[in-house]
């Protein structure tokens, strides 16, 4: 125990006395939380529009109206030239081009229909498909209006109807950053977890000061609880300052209880530094391991469930993030913070991270070896 | 000319001899690639639904089964009660709760109207947005077949063409992002790493003494990573094409060109890191934490740019990844020339001369 306090020390003086290291796990955090909710925002609002109108009729207008009055387009160009409005495309200065043929009044009041043509900007996919799906509701609104114009009798009415209503629980107001906070939080405290742990023991093989530790007496496990403990409460630090930020600058206070949150966190921490200490076991220089690190923090972090639904992966994807600490710890976040879930419901999650902790400084203590 | 040659030569064997790095600055956009593009999508599939079904009758169970075969859903469980919803969302088993009223398939019949609640976990908008929009579109076809597809008067069809990417692929929107995310961290991270190394090592010192100047020095560390960069270009590419199908539709050479050049701004960008670093970590943290997030989320590969609050969307304008990746996308997928992209390339050279420049004056020839 004695030896231990004297470790923990040591640690503890070796990261308060590089001032850069501390201004980086402190500071860059804050800033990116500060910055980075804001960017990552998916719905999908002022799509922008390039109308080919060649009718300019009453009902070309009232078509354009309507569609421009629907909040989810931007009508950038207004012309008569389709290959023009395909420029427009080209350049990013529209992402759909609706094309109006000559005779759309006259063929949907006389000849009963009518055809609209649109060519969207599909690299990404999503937004051309939603973008599309807007469109064509509106469409079909402007339809409804037409046809009770020109037919007096209700009998429309008798048309069979199932009525959708759709409500969204948890986040009532479709925030986009009550969704993605707890998983950039989640992200941040990850990358500086790992890389902290990662970079330590390598750092002094690369110093040479390892060699004064093997030649003490201090056993192998102590040896790393010591290099953990000192990671493991910075961890818990920014954590409480990111949930502190959450709530002063996104308004996110937890629906779940602080005790569900800091006890998985607890478990998650001592599970990523020891892949932290696990990799600088392994590694010979800084370099490496950073770059190991790097490496696996990049397939953990996207397949993590933070920018794609883990559900939408195909299956040997789905079996990877079994063994992905990351994915659990951003599904608990969202789950405590957002729907108030609590020990009970997490059990198996707390089960697993307590497994992936054990195995993972179980091995780390394992593969350190005081030989070289 | 030949000191530099000996000094690249030098670079080339600390890369050559440590092979775990080798191996990872190439297997790493490899492993890229096929994440992004076979792992990762936007599209909501097989999501886990739940059905609190209180009429059981021949139109709701149809109906259901109607959903549940689509690739969207994945009927998993069937509630019996309200209460229940709230449960299977907080256990995180379900997406959304498809709630059918008593009698639906009677009102449907007598009263040619009937209702469904569609109930979605929120907590994450856009599959929440996406679910519901894909449950009423079945259920919207459904009621179509059932009024046997009348005909109705004064019809507007719209026909609906989709341009550069008709299957609607996620790769093609993420291969060029891929692309400036691998070229910005091998070159950038690695060469501000070893410089800064050899600072560390003390061997910086050695060098310093040695007849060459002090910026060939710095230099000859750039070259075996512009060399690496190419090599990991022309994986990413072999592998887009042959492998993720996405076609490379412009010019192959401008979009070697372009990449050549968006590695230099990388490098320098590099540079300048290791001149501002003094410990290798320091070195990695600036280049991980200030570059690599910041490229992922401001470039606009992930989230779109013209979403953004209108600070974020000036301070992407100096994330060297968003002209590149503009670039690369009209290059490659729309098949556009040069004239189309002068602009973006002309910032980028002078992003290139920006950091040189800034690099070359911080740089030290003398320790502390």
């Amino acid at each position: 125990m004695r030896t231990l306090r004297f470790l923990l020390q040591k640690e503890f003086r070796q990261i308060f006395r590089d001032p850069s290291i501390l201004r980086i796990i402190f500071v860059m955090p804050v800033i990116q939380l500060l910055i980075l909710p804001w960017a990552a925002d998916y719905e999908i609002k002022d799509i922008k529009l390039a109308v080919v109108d060649l009718d300019r009729s009453e009902y070309s207008r009232q078509l354009v109206n309507k569609i421009t009055a629907s909040g989810y387009f931007k009508l950038t160009d207004y012309s008569a030239s389709y290959p023009k409005s395909l420029k427009q495309v080209e350049k990013d200065e529209a992402d759909l081009v609706l094309q109006i043929p000559g005779s759309f009044e006259k063929s949907l009041v006389k000849e009963n229909e009518s055809r609209l043509f649109m060519a969207l900007n599909a690299i990404n996919g999503v937004k051309a498909n939603l973008g599309g799906a807007y469109l064509r509701t509106i469409i079909q609104d402007y339809n409804r209006e037409v046809r009770t114009e020109w037919i007096q009798f209700p009998r429309l009415s008798s048309e069979t109807s199932i009525e959708v209503t759709s409500s969204n629980w948890f986040n009532p107001m479709m925030n986009y950053k009550y969704f993605m906070v707890p998983g950039i939080l989640v992200i941040l405290l990850t990358m500086i977890g790992t890389n902290l742990a990662s970079i330590n023991i390598v750092r002094e093989k690369e110093i040479g000061t390892i060699e004064q530790i093997n030649v003490t007496p201090i056993q192998k496990h102590i040896f790393i609880i010591g290099k953990l403990i000192p990671f493991w409460i910075i961890g818990l630090v920014v954590l409480s300052i990111g949930l502190l930020i959450a709530r002063l600058a996104y308004g996110i206070i937890p629906v779940g209880s602080f005790l569900t949150i800091y006890v998985f966190a607890a478990l998650y921490l001592l599970a990523v530094l020891g892949l932290g200490l696990l990799i600088s076991t392994f590694a010979f220089n800084q370099q490496q391991s950073m770059l190991i690190s790097f490496f696996m923090m990049m397939i953990f972090i996207l397949l993590g469930g933070l920018y794609t639904s883990i559900d939408s992966m195909p299956n040997w994807a789905k079996w990877i993030t079994y063994f992905n600490p990351v994915s659990y710890f951003i599904e608990v976040m969202r789950m405590v913070v957002l729907k108030g879930s609590d020990l009970g419901d997490i059990k198996y999650h707390i089960l697993k991270m307590a497994g992936f902790a054990v195995v993972l400084n179980g091995w780390a203590v394992f593969s350190y070896k005081k030989r070289s | 000319m030949k000191q530099f040659l000996a000094f690249v030569k030098k670079e080339f064997f600390h890369i050559w001899r440590d092979k775990r790095t080798m191996f990872i600055l190439l297997g790493m956009p490899v492993v890229q690639i096929v994440i992004f593009g076979f792992a990762l999508t936007n599209e909501v599939k097989n999501a886990k639904i739940a059905v609190l079904d209180a009429s059981k009758d021949a139109a709701s169970i149809s109906l259901t089964a109607e959903i549940d075969a689509s690739n969207y859903f994945d009927v998993v469980r069937t509630l019996t009660s309200y209460k229940e919803i709230d449960a299977a969302f907080r256990s995180g088993q379900v997406k959304m709760a498809l709630v059918f009223p008593a009698h639906f398939n009677e009102d449907l019949q007598h009263f040619n109207k009937a209702q469904i609640q569609l109930i979605a976990d929120a907590s994450d908008p856009n599959v929440a947005n996406t679910l519901s929009n894909y449950a009423t579109a079945i259920i919207m076809d459904y009621q179509n077949r059932i009024t046997h597809g009348r005909k109705l008067p004064h019809t507007i069809a719209a026909e609906i063409r989709m341009l550069y990417n008709p299957q609607l692929k996620g790769a093609f929107n993420f291969v060029p992002g891929v692309m400036a995310m691998v070229l910005l961290l091998v070159c950038t991270m690695m060469t501000a790493i070893t410089i800064v190394k050899e600072k560390e090592m003390g061997t910086m010192e050695i060098m310093l003494v040695s007849p060459m100047k002090p910026m060939l020095i710095v230099m000859a560390k750039a070259v075996p990573y512009l060399v690496l960069s190419m090599v990991n270009i022309t994986s990413i590419l072999l592998l887009s094409v042959y492998v993720l199908e996405v076609p490379i539709n412009g010019s192959l050479s401008l979009l070697v060109l372009e990449s050549v050049l968006f590695t230099l701004v990388s490098l320098s960008l590099g540079l300048l890191i290791s001149a501002g670093a003094g410990s290798q970590q320091t070195a990695m943290f600036i280049s991980l934490i200030a570059l690599f997030l910041p490229t992922v989320m401001l470039s606009g590969f992930m989230f779109p740019v013209e979403n953004m609050p209108l600070p974020l969307r000036l301070v992407s304008n100096i994330v060297p990844a968003k002209w590149y990746y503009t670039i690369v996308k009209s290059v490659m997928i729309k098949g556009i020339g040069i004239t189309a992209v002068w602009k973006e390339t002309l910032i980028l050279f002078g992003m290139m001369i920006f950091f040189l420049g800034l690099a070359i004056k911080k740089f030290k020839i003398r320790l502390a």
